[in-house]
Order: C-alpha cells, then structure tokens, then sequence
C-alpha cells in the first residue's frame, strides 16, 4: 500500500508573462509540478528559461498570469513572510557587517529573539564549517566561505523553504564540488525542502532527488524526472552508468547530443 | 608569540605608516624651504613673493582680526556645508522612495545647477543683506550638488537582489532602508561629501569677495589695495587651514563609520 504524501509545493498551469511597453516575453508558459516535504529539486535549464523566474513566483517576488503555485500543506503549514530563505548566486553579504551579523539578518528583519538566534547562527556557522569566522568581514573570506555565510543566513530563520539560484554558480570547479557535497550534508541535517536552480546538468543530477528540465525559446517545462541514485551520494556515483543515463536524457531534452 | 605581535600592534603606528607620513611631511617641509631659498636668494620683492617668515609675521598685525575674520569665514564654510550635506541627503532619500520625485525634479536641478553660482552672488546680497548669510547660501549652493548627485547614485547601486533577499522577508520599507539601503549609500554619500567639503571653502571666499564686511575673503581685497602681499598669503594659509581641518573631519567620520573594503576611493 503507498501511502499517498501530500505535496508541500503544488505548481499547475503556471503562466508568466513579461510585458515591456508592446514587447511580450514569455518567461514560463505551463509548468506543472509537485514537490514532496524535505525533498531537494533540481530545476535546470538554459539561461532565460524561466528558472529564476519560476523561485521568484515561489518566493513571492512576483505575481503570475495564469495557473496556480501553492505552498503548504495540512502537515506542513507555510507562511510566506517568514518560511523562505534564499540563497543566489552571488553571496550578497552586507560588506559593513561581521559574518555573524550577516547571518543574523533575516532574524532582524523578523523580530526573532535575539539570544537564541545568535546560538542558531553560531549553531549553522558551525554546520556550514565556518567556526572561528564569526567575528571576520566578508571580505576577509574566500568566495566559496561567502557562500557557506550565505547558506547559513538562508537558515537561521528555520524557513521550510529554501530557494537556492545557482548558488555554486560563481565558484571554481573544485569548490563547487565540494559546496554540492556539503549541501546534501546539510539538506540531510536539517529537512528542509529546497529547490535549487542551475545549469549544471551533472549538478542538478547528483544533488537532486528530482530533476525537472526547462528548454528555452519558448520557455516550458520538458520533463520532470525522478532521479533513483543510491544514497547516500558520494562523487564516485558521478562515474556509475545510472549517473550517465539521467545525464544523457537531460542533454537530450536539452537538444545538446 | 602571536600574541605579542597582536598587543604591540594595538599602540603601535605601523612602520608602513610611519613612512608614508614621514615622506608627506618631508615633502610639505621641502615646499616651504624651496619657498624660503628663492625668496631670500632670488631677491624677489616682498610684495610679489613674501618669505615664509614675513609672511607669519604679519599674523602679529593687530588690525588684521585675524581669530574674527577666521571665525567667520570658518562659520560661513561649515554653516553652508552642514546644509549642502543635510539638504543633498534628505533630497537624495526622498528619491530613493518616490521614483517620480526624482524624475520630475532631478531635471530641474540639473537645469539649475548649469547657473554658474558666482553669478547668484549679487542677487544674495540683494536678498540676505551683507553679512555671513549670503556667503553661508554662496557656500551651500556650490556644494550642494556633489552631494545629492553622488547620494542618489548610491540609493540606486544596491545590489537588486539584496532587495529581493529582504523582500522575501516581508521586510518593512524603514528595516529596508536602515539595514540595507543607507549604509549601501553610505560610501558613496562620504565621496560626495568630500567633493562638497573642498567646494563649499570655495564658495564661501568667492561670496566674501562679491560683497562682504567680514571674513578672509574681505580681508584679502582690503590689504590688496596696500600691496600687503605677506597678509595675503597668511589669510590663503588660513582658508586652507580651515578647507584642511573640514577635509579632516569628513575623513575621520568616514573612517569611524563604513569598514576599509566598502569605501569609494
């Protein structure tokens, strides 16, 4: 018997249109999909498909012309104002402010009580191995660091929701590799549902539980794939012939063989 | 062993400040001696080139008022400057907040702004009478510019998606502004202020030349009749003393208020 998990996210028929003066652009025509509580997605697509679009829809940003983007479910209870946290692809630390004070923004901004969210924010500093860093400014800190600060800040907060816009997209290979590994360590520790936007296909495949694939001009959503790789994921199942066949479809979908 | 380094440097100047200063004041010294040597050697007449030494003579003038004229001049500068930086920021917040405020007057400032200022000046007199007024007003008018354009510039250079990163939150508009809009301005608020503050000396000596009964300004055309070239140049020394200690201030605040790496050179 399966027992049927009701969606935290439910997106369907969704419509977006930007209108410049007479000029219309059409920057997601018709995505429909569901994410599960806890799951980590993939979106991945070619620049100006829509993907960055579609978090801002999600977080709130921006309204839509067409269709529907709920979050929340009976179990899993969503209030906009205080359950998302973003991450982009700059790190976006407050220069002026000491790496603890940037983490510590969002609970400003949300009235949360002070001396338990500099514990949390330590807490998450430790988490995302930037212990002892506290009290440095962002400048002091490399740009995989930055990033690290800045997963940290999307956390302190305890959102549900974690709207990541190709976080890793800034940092040299090596790094990047290293920040997926730790993103999964840190979905595995803390539950959150996050999705996570890139155009890294090999990315998208090793981080998601799920991949849904958007194709440019015009942008729509191409496929919504399950990705089925043993857990826990190490980069050895980058190597495995299931790792190349989710790839393969991606590049496929994508038009790029 | 770290330790120690870290105590020593918090009394000690770095060596590498030591010398940048060193050199800076070598070279101000040297100025001054060359100053020295072409007038004492090059027999140079006193009232086309005083020497240094006659020309700090002549602070022993007594009909000179030089602390009262200083005064005022002075009061002129930072009165007029206080309002360009009150008057250019409030301005440049107001834009931040209504887009149409700033496309609806941002033109007319600019229009107003290509008035030369020094062509104001006998109509202030008309307006405020002789005095500090017109010159504190002559003061503002230069510097005020420079300050609501490079505050403005600042409003709009936040990055866009920090704004989206507050939004998000449901951030208000004034947590918005306190925690992320003004001190992102701050930096360039400080180079427009340094720009205004060298202006506003400017501005100040040109009104007390225009018209005036007071100051370093007036004092300089009065002894200009008598060739009184070394009190000339103390009252030049003097408005540059002030122009240097204003400098200083803005400095010393910026330094107090925005960390090194945020800073606009």
């Amino acid at each position: 018997m399966n027992a049927v998990v009701e969606p935290f996210i439910s997106v369907s028929g969704l419509r977006k249109v930007y209108r410049k003066r007479d000029a219309e652009f059409l920057a997601i025509s018709d995505a429909s999909f569901e994410v599960a509580p806890g799951e980590l997605v993939s979106l991945v697509g070619p620049s100006g498909c829509g993907k960055t679009t579609l978090l801002k829809v999600l977080a709130g940003l921006q309204g839509y012309d067409a269709g529907q983007a709920r979050i929340g479910s009976t179990t899993h209870p969503f209030d906009p104002s205080r359950d998302i946290g973003m991450v982009f692809q700059q790190a976006l630390l407050l220069k002026w402010r000491r790496v603890l004070q940037n983490v510590l923004l969002p609970a400003e901004i949300l009235g949360l009580p002070f001396r338990e969210s500099r514990e949390r924010a330590r807490d998450l500093l430790a988490m995302v191995g930037l212990s002892g860093f506290e009290d440095k400014y962002p400048y002091e800190l490399s740009g995989g660091m930055q990033q690290r600060a800045a997963i940290a800040r999307a956390l302190v907060h305890d959102p549900k929701l974690i709207l990541m816009d190709e976080p890793f997209g800034a940092l040299d290979a090596l790094t990047r590799e290293k920040m997926n590994l730790e993103l999964l360590k840190i979905w595995k520790q803390s539950g959150k549902t996050i999705l996570f936007v890139t155009h890294g296909i090999s990315e998208a495949v090793f981080l998601g539980t799920r991949v849904i694939v958007f194709t440019a001009g015009p942008a729509r959503m191409a496929d919504n794939i399950l990705i089925e790789l043993p857990e826990p994921r190490t980069l050895d199942i980058k190597t495995t012939e299931l790792f190349g066949e989710y790839s393969r479809r991606i590049y496929h979908l994508l038009g790029m063989e | 062993m770290s330790d120690a380094t870290k105590s020593r440097a918090a009394w000690q100047i770095p060596p590498e400040a030591v010398r940048r200063y060193t050199l800076a004041i070598a070279a101000h010294a040297a100025l001054i001696l060359i100053w020295y040597l072409v007038v004492t050697y090059g027999r140079i007449p006193t009232f086309v080139l005083p020497s240094p030494v006659a020309t700090i003579a002549s602070l022993g003038g007594s009909n000179y008022h030089w602390i009262g004229n200083t005064l005022v001049t002075a009061s002129e500068i930072f009165g007029g400057y206080f309002l360009s930086v009150v008057i250019g920021v409030a301005i440049a917040i107001l834009f931040s907040w209504s887009r149409t405020a700033e496309e609806t007057a941002m033109p007319l400032l600019v229009t107003l702004n290509m008035i030369p200022k020094v062509a104001l000046g006998p109509l202030f007199i008309v307006w405020l009478s002789y005095g500090i007024m017109p010159n504190t007003i002559m003061a503002f008018a230069i510097s005020f510019f420079p300050i609501l354009l490079n505050t403005t510039r600042g409003f709009r250079e936040v990055e866009p998606e920090l704004l989206e990163l507050v939004r998000s939150l449901h951030s208000s508009k004034w947590q918005t502004f306190v925690k992320i809009q003004l001190p992102s301005a701050l930096p360039y608020i400080f180079s427009g202020m340094k720009v205004g503050a060298i202006l506003a000396v400017a501005g100040a000596i040109v009104g007390e030349f225009l018209g005036s009964a007071r100051g370093l300004g007036y004092l300089m055309l009065q002894v200009q009749v008598t060739l009184d070239t070394p009190a000339m140049f103390m009252a030049v020394i003097l408005i540059t003393l002030v122009g240097v200690v204003l400098y200083g201030a803005v400095l010393g605040l910026e330094r107090l208020v925005i960390v090194r790496d945020a800073r606009v050179n």
